[in-house]
């Protein structure tokens, strides 16, 4: 009797304790997943194949050939327009800052991936869920620039609500900037490749995001030019099953491949390897 | 129907008529009063158009009867030959151009097109293209490469349009496409903002060589009522959006944004749509004849080192 109490009560401890830390419940298929399992496994969930979202840190981690990932972005974001709405500006990016561990929504730098020479660029959602600004935008263009010169490939991976309202036309401008940079990689034949991931929206969907020579969509990604809620407001119907998804992007012949987390490297290192000039020679 | 805060001089203006026709017909000398009333009325003005809020200024770029692209060109050029469609899957009216001639100079030509009324906005989807409409757009760019015509687009428009077919076709694709023809460009490009440079949708047409901005249009990542919906949750506070965005002409000139402004008549570009036309033709000629020098290759890295420095950061 009073063992079986003992029992009952470490047991119920044992849930408190345990449940947030160690497990995780799929948001697809409400699975447990014991975390560790889940961070093997690439944040894809081992039971359904749900993708849950993945930080820039293991996105490196996982594309970039270990050791090689020499970091070469740092720039911090401004204030240009003095930006106020129901707080000012620099108290969010303070905030962000804080949260995601890095000065602005991006990560870069030089690396080989799968051996090739590349500039791996990847965007992060925990800060300001990866909107573009000046930085982000200024720190493609310059990677995309370093590639052209080291005669490197590029491979961007992309998570991003859209455009930073708080820099205004200047977001705006980003596009085209980071678009133009695009010329002077594709005047040295180097390849690029763009990873899609969910979500990616608006402004960086719609410039250096769709105009790689291959575009990969990791499986269930949000992806598309305007958002749902926007969409539906306009037309003000319901949205059909699956739309602006990778599946949906791939039956209407917007990207090359949806592709599983899990194969993502060996393919983006077969694409390169297959573009690259300076493998163009060697077999294998 | 007047904006808001046009109903005051409206007023005035009425009751000023009012006077002068009872003055003429009963043959009342009324000029005194006529003397004091006109000269309440130009200080009436210069008060509100001195001093325009961000705000105002985004309803004057909405007014109706202020010139669209296809009264510019009609306006400005001659010889306009329309051309159609995106040779891919349809014709899209939001979006027009062709080719015309500007003081004896053969030009290629674009623009988002709004309605003249409610019928032909309609047809026009108030301007907000779909995909076709760029690709038209991207059309027109190959056609001024190949014939070595100076290219010459005109933005007025809320934004690239935000539905089902839109996304189904890659409206994010074609506008990415075309920010990219755009920039390659070999030939003098050059943009105009007209009303409304609603995000990506206006800047897939607006990677020019020079960039020009009527005094009353506004340009920005996002409308005044979207950005008001998402930061205030609520697009009532447009107003306050519209101030914190700094999406007017002046705003823009001091960030580098757009090269030149192009004056309004007093009371907006609406009230003496000539007017607006002959400033937007001077400046237009102005800014080619800056290009006149640079050969194919210079105008593209021209193009590549303006849109280059466009940013504000901290290293």
């Amino acid at each position: 009797m009073a063992l079986e109490r003992l029992f009952r009560r470490r047991r119920a401890q044992g849930e408190a304790r345990d449940i947030p830390e160690l497990w995780v419940k799929c948001p697809k298929c409400d699975a447990q997943i014991y975390k560790k399992d889940l961070e093997t496994n690439l944040h894809v969930c081992p039971k359904c194949g749900h993708h849950l979202r993945l930080s820039a840190d293991k996105r490196i981690e996982m594309l970039a050939d270990a050791g090689t990932f020499e970091q070469i972005t740092g720039l911090k974001p401004a204030d240009p327009l003095g930006f106020v709405d129901t707080e000012p500006y620099p108290k969010r990016l303070e905030r962000y800052q804080k949260e995601a561990g890095r000065p602005d929504a991006i990560v870069g730098g030089r690396c080989t991936i799968g051996g090739v020479e590349s500039v791996l660029l990847v965007m992060d959602y925990a800060f300001a869920g990866g909107s573009m600004g000046s930085v982000v935008g200024e720190e493609i263009t310059r990677g995309i620039e370093l590639a052209a010169q080291e005669n490197r490939a590029v491979v961007i991976v992309s998570v991003s609500g859209g455009a930073r309202m708080q820099e205004a036309a200047l977001s705006l401008m980003q596009m085209a900037k980071t678009t133009l940079a695009l010329d002077r990689l594709w005047a040295q034949k180097l390849p690029y490749v763009s990873i899609l991931t969910d979500p990616t929206t608006g402004g960086v969907t719609a410039s250096f995001a769709a105009i790689a020579d291959v575009i990969l969509a990791e499986p269930g990604a949000l992806i598309g030019f305007a958002g749902p809620r926007v969409i539906k407001q306009t037309i003000r119907q319901d949205l059909p099953e699956g739309f602006q998804r990778s599946e949906f992007l791939l039956k209407h012949g917007m990207v090359d491949q949806v592709v599983d987390r899990r194969q993502l490297k060996e393919t983006v290192a077969m694409v390169l390897k297959l573009l690259h000039p300076r493998t163009v020679n060697h077999a294998g | 129907m007047p904006l808001e805060f046009e109903k005051p001089i409206e007023e005035l203006e009425a009751k000023i008529a009012e006077l002068e026709g009872f003055a003429a017909s009963s043959g009342v000398d009324l000029s005194g009063e006529l003397h004091v009333l006109r000269e309440r009325l130009a200080q009436l003005k210069s008060e509100t158009f001195d001093n325009l809020s961000r705000w105002e200024r985004v309803q004057l770029a909405r007014a109706p009867g202020r010139p669209t692209t296809l009264d510019v060109i009609g306006g400005l050029m001659t010889d306009f030959v329309e051309l159609s469609g995106d040779r891919t899957f349809g014709e899209d009216a939001a979006v027009v151009g062709g080719l015309a001639r500007l003081e004896g100079t053969s030009v290629v030509v674009v623009g988002h097109q709004k309605g003249r009324d409610t019928k032909e906005n309609i047809k026009r989807n108030f301007a907000m293209p779909h995909p076709e409409g760029y690709r038209k757009a991207m059309r027109l760019m190959d056609l001024a490469d190949r014939f070595g015509r100076p290219f010459i687009a005109f933005i007025d428009t809320p934004g690239a349009y935000p539905g089902i077919s839109a996304e189904e076709r890659g409206q994010a694709w074609v506008i990415a496409q075309s920010i990219q023809r755009m920039a390659r460009l070999r030939v003098p490009a050059i943009a105009i903002i007209l009303g409304e440079g609603g995000s990506g949708g206006a800047l897939a047409i607006g990677v020019g060589n020079r960039v020009l901005i009527l005094e009353n249009a506004w340009y920005s990542v996002i409308s005044p009522e979207s950005c008001a919906a998402i930061l205030w949750r609520d697009a009532k506070e447009a107003a306050k959006a519209a101030e914190a965005l700094k999406l007017s002409a002046p705003d823009l000139l001091s960030l580098g944004i757009v090269d030149r402004i192009i004056p309004e008549p007093g009371g907006g570009a609406h009230r003496n749509p000539a007017a607006t036309l002959a400033n937007i033709k001077q400046a237009l000629l102005a800014s080619l004849a800056e290009l006149r020098s640079l050969g194919p290759g210079e105008l593209f890295e021209d193009r590549y080192r303006r849109f280059r420095g466009l940013g504000r950061y901290q290293t």
